[in-house]
């Protein structure tokens, strides 16, 4: 991962800053997170999570939310979205709230 | 059937490039319209743009740039707007910040603006109002910039560098910085247009060139997560060519302000292809079936050493608009390619030009050139 990546907190809330859409993309299939000048398609795991980032449920309930859903165990799943959320923040398609 | 099903049916456009018109109160010298101007006469009116927008969003774009030209110049833009949000797309306004007073910005952002691209063509008054040609134009656009945050839209500044203004990178990353953009675009002449007619004007020297390249990396990796850079590359100085427009008929099309479909800015400067028309035909129509959409599209057409070539899907035969303007013949690869037979000639022509010291040919209506 990035050095420079932020460490977040199991307690931290992150949103989509103005300017970045998460949408369907029918045309093509799949969903994508729409940025300036950028397209991001998403894989299903990143979909799942972003699906989740409303602004209002912390990292921490996202995770035990998405490992009630996929019965997998919570400590990977944390590392994972940690990760993604992190890359996320750099690539500045998100914020933390 | 749906268009999934059909390998051989190209993917549907990602971006839309809507060129509203093309007045403009700036004559910037490198201006990526055509030498001939539509004039407003000949612009699409509202109905029409809304339409368009409607089959854009059915054929599967998801972004729509406005731009120009100077998308403020239309009085309909809000309503431009309104109807690109209303079909789902992404709104990116493009746009020079001279004449798009605080009120009419809410009004935009109200309707669900996305993002506002602010071009800018100097870091200092002296600099941007002289390639601009336009006294009293930077402050403008600094007190615009504010407005786009203070109104709470995300800010990307665009600065198109040349001979001119190469040597305020770093002031150019400082100011967008300074202005809350969350995004600079340090984009390299590209040589069509007004921009190929000013070559000699604008060419920077190689030196200047890779000492840019080595100050936009440096700045990128020391601005992560604050401010992202993305660069258009200066061509002319490289080895391979840009992957232009990511292939013909790939991912984007552009509508000019009379309502011809181009699968790029400078299309229309190779003859014999015939642009359709949105009043003639729909944009669906366009993009699968006109021969201009399928004359480069895919690597069929390519010349034996580009088919050959391990890169073919990477830069895509590079452009058919720099291969005409440098070799004569749009089906010819890239020149800038060291592939080429022509790169040594393109490398030659940009050290001659970056020595020469001609003055600026504005971009203007009067100025149209006439070629016979």
């Amino acid at each position: 991962m990035n050095p420079s990546a932020p460490a977040l907190a199991e307690d931290a809330i992150v949103r989509l800053p103005r300017g970045v859409r998460l949408r369907e993309d029918k045309a093509r299939g799949g969903w994508v997170l729409l940025a300036p000048e950028r397209v991001f398609q998403l894989d299903p795991v990143a979909r799942e999570v972003l699906a989740r980032v409303d602004g209002e449920r912390d990292i921490g309930a996202i995770v035990d939310d998405l490992a009630a859903a996929f019965a997998a165990p919570r400590e990977r799943i944390l590392g994972d979205v940690r990760a993604m959320l992190a890359d996320l923040i750099l690539k500045q398609v998100l914020e933390v709230a | 059937m749906s268009h999934l099903d059909d390998p051989a049916r190209p993917a549907p456009p990602l971006g839309m490039l809507a060129e509203l018109t093309h007045r403009c109160p700036l004559q910037c010298p490198y201006c990526s319209n055509p030498l001939e101007l539509t004039r407003k006469r000949d612009e699409l009116d509202t109905a029409t743009w809304q339409r368009v927008f409607a089959e854009a969003a059915e054929l599967g774009v998801l972004q729509v740039h406005l731009s120009g030209g100077e998308p403020a110049a239309r009085p309909d833009l809000e309503a431009l707007v309104a109807s690109c949000v209303e079909h789902g797309l992404y709104t990116n306004l493009i746009t020079a910040g001279v004449n798009l007073p605080r009120a009419r910005l809410e009004a935009l952002a109200e309707a669900g603006l996305d993002h506002v691209q602010l071009s800018i063509q100097g870091a200092s008054a002296e600099v941007n109002d002289r390639i601009a040609n336009l006294p009293g134009a930077f402050a403008k656009k600094m007190a615009f910039a504010r407005d786009v945050t203070a109104v709470g839209l995300p800010l990307t500044l665009n600065s198109v560098i040349h001979r001119h203004n190469l040597h305020q990178l770093p002031e150019l990353v400082e100011l967008a910085l300074d202005l809350g953009a969350r995004r600079l675009e340090i984009a390299h002449a590209q040589y069509y247009g007004w921009a190929l007619e000013n070559r000699a004007a604008l060419m920077p020297p190689r030196e200047q060139v890779m000492d840019a390249l080595a100050l936009v990396e440096a700045a990128r990796e020391r601005l992560a997560g604050k401010l992202v850079i993305d660069a258009v590359v200066p061509d002319y100085y490289a080895r391979l060519p840009k992957p232009c427009m990511n292939g013909w008929g790939r991912q984007s099309l552009n509508v000019t302000p009379a309502g011809r479909v181009l699968p790029c800015h400078a299309a229309e400067t190779i003859p014999g292809l015939a642009f359709w028309d949105v009043r003639e035909h729909g944009l669906g129509e366009i993009w699968y079936d006109s021969p201009a959409f399928n004359a480069y599209r895919g690597t069929a057409w390519m010349p034996d050493t580009c088919q050959r070539c391990e890169r073919h899907e990477i830069d895509w035969g590079g452009c058919r608009c720099q291969a005409l303007a440098l070799t004569g013949e749009a089906s010819q690869m890239d020149p800038v390619c060291e592939r080429s037979p022509y790169h040594d000639e393109v490398q030659t022509l940009a050290i001659v030009d970056s020595s020469r010291d001609e003055e600026f040919t504005y971009r203007r209506f009067t100025n149209n050139i006439i070629r016979v």
